[in-house]
């Protein structure tokens, strides 16, 4: 079962949240954001090329041109392959773990996993940065403190949807929590 | 519970059997090892077993059955499996079955003697790669604080299970479904054998063979220095050393070779004929450079204006000291030559035995900087009353003192604290003439005593940075990221499952350089500089010296 809807990150920009149920104990959450923006592009492009020329006015040296054509393209691979995500996975899966993955816009994917059995809880956190910012994060439980917490993970670090967002995949995921410690505590 | 079924990738396409692995009951999960194939006879598949627990001591059993229908589904076939559910009882006793379209699979798995429970339990089959799973080691994601002895047992440790049990098991993986044994199993060896059989040739005769290859190498170019030493009159002693390195093969091999790459363009170097003088033309070019500093400094350095008597006093003493040195290196570099290019040798110890070696020419040949930094800071511990020793130095001790005595106090040295004392007249006006006289001084002791300081700092600055490097070579684990570099499955960290209809599968993802450095890194030497930043400073302000690499708190002169 699969749907869509669509939300906004804190900064405004439009997010759309997939949300696919596999079975009652597997669910996934996919966030894409916003893409990259022709025209943050063109202005940053210009504004290099700009300052190239005004360098090369000044030193008559040739090899700042193409040292600004070079330096844009490798920033803009750069920027593809290890800063710009375009999706954000969470996936779910009753006593195996929870499953974290970022696609990045150059098609790197990069996963963390965690076991259900380190898995705590999932919550709601408030940061306050220039204003109220909230975030889904994963609590890990601590070995040697049995009701510590040991590791806080957040988590859709880059897509920073806002709370209702974070509402929906937050029931979702409690309901699998709530379904695996009733199981585990049973036979 | 939800049941966990680890199915291995290459029985997917085997016939119907019988599942053997390894049941967790802790983590309500099933590892698949192996099916066994009709037809069988129950109790030589149970001495079989037995045998493997035997060896390998993991309880391995039969877990269930599996069926895959290659032509219609066959309803004789399936009651015969439930009944065989009979003569080998486990609990739960699982069914997998698979369609001839390889979408749909059916996966049940059935209680008998539990009577609270449901008949059925939900089953989550999860696939793996058995001859990865086999061969890698699996990296916790974090450092686990230290664990009591008693927490250390290899099986409880969530995913990790799969890895150890498949790991254990190799002694069931020895005959499989093509042999001719009693027995016929299908599991990671039974898929693609002829392909793997070469494969893993080349892969086993690939390191002796490059081994070979690099001591041909290594033959090869020792012949062709020796041929060519030969017409010179220091051939043997090269010969000789080239092919007793060459001979003897050691364990990592980057070191050696790039040493033996060094020495010899070093013998290439100073071998033709004399006067080449390789370590004279430095030495000099710097004393060059420190007496035009020099020069530069008795004149008005930046501007400033010095004291005329003192800054040529000290900068005629500076520049005679300078002079003493290339007289002294002139006379011995010929010994010096001879003496460095057969320490040039101990290059093929090891490229980090070169750079120690570079480190410490680099301290003997900048001796005198050391000297100058010596004469214009060198101080004993400034409380106890030493014997004073260099100019900075005396400078703030004086001044320090003569400033108490201007505020009408005096340093205790019993008590060592600052004790008010009542001065005569003419103690009060000789100390304040010389605390005048020494304040005025202050600016052209200082300006040498920087100068010479950031020298000083700037060779220890190398010095440290070579044995950094000599530290960083040290603790490189090279074959763990030579490993993850050409099998990266050997070593794995976190593990991702890829969705795809109702089966998952897990791959394994390998471990990031940075954590493969992390967890392999070689013990280092460990000799950190004892002083933080900020009490280097304030040695730096008194006058005292510095001594990175001394251990022990207590400096002596």
């Amino acid at each position: 079962m699969e749907d869509e809807q669509s939300f906004s990150d804190i900064c405004g920009g439009r997010l759309a949240l997939q949300r696919r149920y596999y079975s009652p104990s597997c669910r996934e959450f996919c966030l894409s954001c916003p893409r990259l923006s022709l025209r943050s592009l063109t202005a940053v492009t210009c504004s290099v090329w700009l300052a190239a020329y005004g360098l090369f006015t000044l030193c008559e040296n040739s090899m700042v041109l193409s040292a600004a054509i070079f330096i844009t393209l490798v920033g803009l691979l750069g920027y593809l392959h290890f800063v710009k995500i375009d999706q954000e996975t969470l996936l779910i899966i009753d006593s195996l773990g929870i499953q974290m993955t970022s696609s990045y816009a150059s098609g790197k994917e990069s996963t963390t996993f965690i076991e259900m059995s380190k898995v705590k809880d999932i919550v709601i956190n408030e940061a306050i940065y220039m204003k109220v910012i909230y975030y889904l994060c994963i609590l890990l439980k601590d070995p040697v403190e049995p009701q510590g917490v040991s590791q806080v993970v957040p988590v859709f670090q880059s897509a920073k949807p806002r709370l209702d967002c974070l509402i929906e995949v937050y029931r979702s995921c409690q309901e699998i929590l709530a379904h695996q410690k009733a199981t585990a505590t049973g036979p | 519970m939800v049941l966990k079924a680890f199915f291995p990738t290459c029985c997917v396409s085997a016939d119907s059997g019988l599942l053997v692995g390894r049941w967790v009951p802790e983590q309500s999960s099933a590892v698949v090892l192996a099916v066994v194939h009709f037809p069988f006879i129950p109790v030589q598949v149970k001495e079989l077993l037995a045998q493997v627990q035997q060896v390998s001591r993991v309880g391995v059993t039969v877990l269930g059955t599996w069926c895959h229908h290659r032509q219609e589904p066959q309803e004789s076939l399936g009651h015969f499996l439930e009944g065989l559910g009979a003569i080998f009882s486990h609990e739960p006793w699982l069914q997998l079955c698979r369609e001839r379209d390889s979408k749909s699979w059916t996966c049940k798995a059935t209680r008998r003697q539990t009577p609270t429970a449901a008949g059925e339990d939900q089953v989550l089959l999860i696939f793996y790669d058995q001859r990865k799973v086999l061969l890698s080691q699996l990296h916790p994601p974090a450092a686990l604080p230290d664990r009591q002895a008693g927490d250390a047992t290899p099986s409880a440790r969530g995913l990790a299970v799969v890895f150890d049990t498949v790991a254990r098991s190799e002694t069931l993986f020895r005959s499989d479904r093509f042999d001719e044994g009693p027995v016929r199993l299908s599991h990671w060896q039974s898929e693609g054998v002829e392909a793997s059989i070469l494969v893993e040739l080349l892969t086993r005769a690939s390191g002796p063979v490059c081994l070979l290859l690099s001591w041909l190498l290594s033959l090869l170019s020792a012949v062709g220095s020796c041929w060519s030493r030969l017409r010179r009159h220091r051939g043997e002693q090269v010969c000789f050393w080239n092919r007793l390195k060459a001979v003897d093969p050691s364990s990592s091999h980057v070191p050696p070779k790039v040493g033996t790459g060094l020495s010899g363009s070093r013998s290439e170097r100073s071998v033709p004929q004399l006067p080449r003088r390789p370590v004279e033309k430095p030495v000099r070019h710097v004393a060059e450079e420190l007496q035009h500093l020099l020069q530069w400094l008795m004149g008005a350095p930046a501007g400033l204006k010095m004291n005329r008597a003192l800054d040529q006093v000290l900068g005629r003493f500076f520049l005679y000291h300078i002079h003493l040195w290339i007289s002294y290196v002139h006379l011995t570099s010929p010994f010096i030559e001879r003496i460095l290019w057969h320490v040039g040798f101990s290059a093929c110890l090891g490229l980090t035995v070169a750079m120690s070696v570079l480190s410490d020419i680099i301290a003997l040949l900048t001796f005198h900087i050391y000297c100058f930094y010596v004469y214009g800071a060198r101080c004993a511990v400034l409380r106890a009353g030493g014997p004073p020793g260099g100019l900075y130095c005396l400078k703030i001790c004086g001044l320090s003192s003569l400033w108490r005595l201007f505020r009408g106090k005096k340093w205790n040295v019993l008590r060592q604290r600052v004790d008010s004392c009542s001065y005569d007249l003419d103690q009060l006006f000789i100390g304040t003439l010389l605390f005048t006289i020494l304040v005025f001084l202050l600016p052209t002791t200082a300006l040498y005593y920087l100068v010479f300081t950031l020298l000083r700092l700037l060779v220890v600055a190398v010095q440290g940075l070579i044995h950094l490097l000599v530290d960083v070579i040290n603790s490189l684990p090279l074959y763990s990221l030579g490993l993850r570099l050409c099998r990266p499955y050997r070593l794995a960290g976190s593990l991702p499952r890829r969705p795809a209809d109702p089966p998952l599968s897990f791959q394994m993802q390998p471990l990031p350089y940075s954590r493969v450095v992390r967890v392999y890194r070689l013990p280092s030497c460990g000799c950190h500089p004892q002083h933080s930043w900020g009490s280097l400073c304030r040695k730096l302000f008194s006058g005292e010296l510095i001594y990175p690499w001394r251990q022990r708190a207590d400096k002596q002169d």
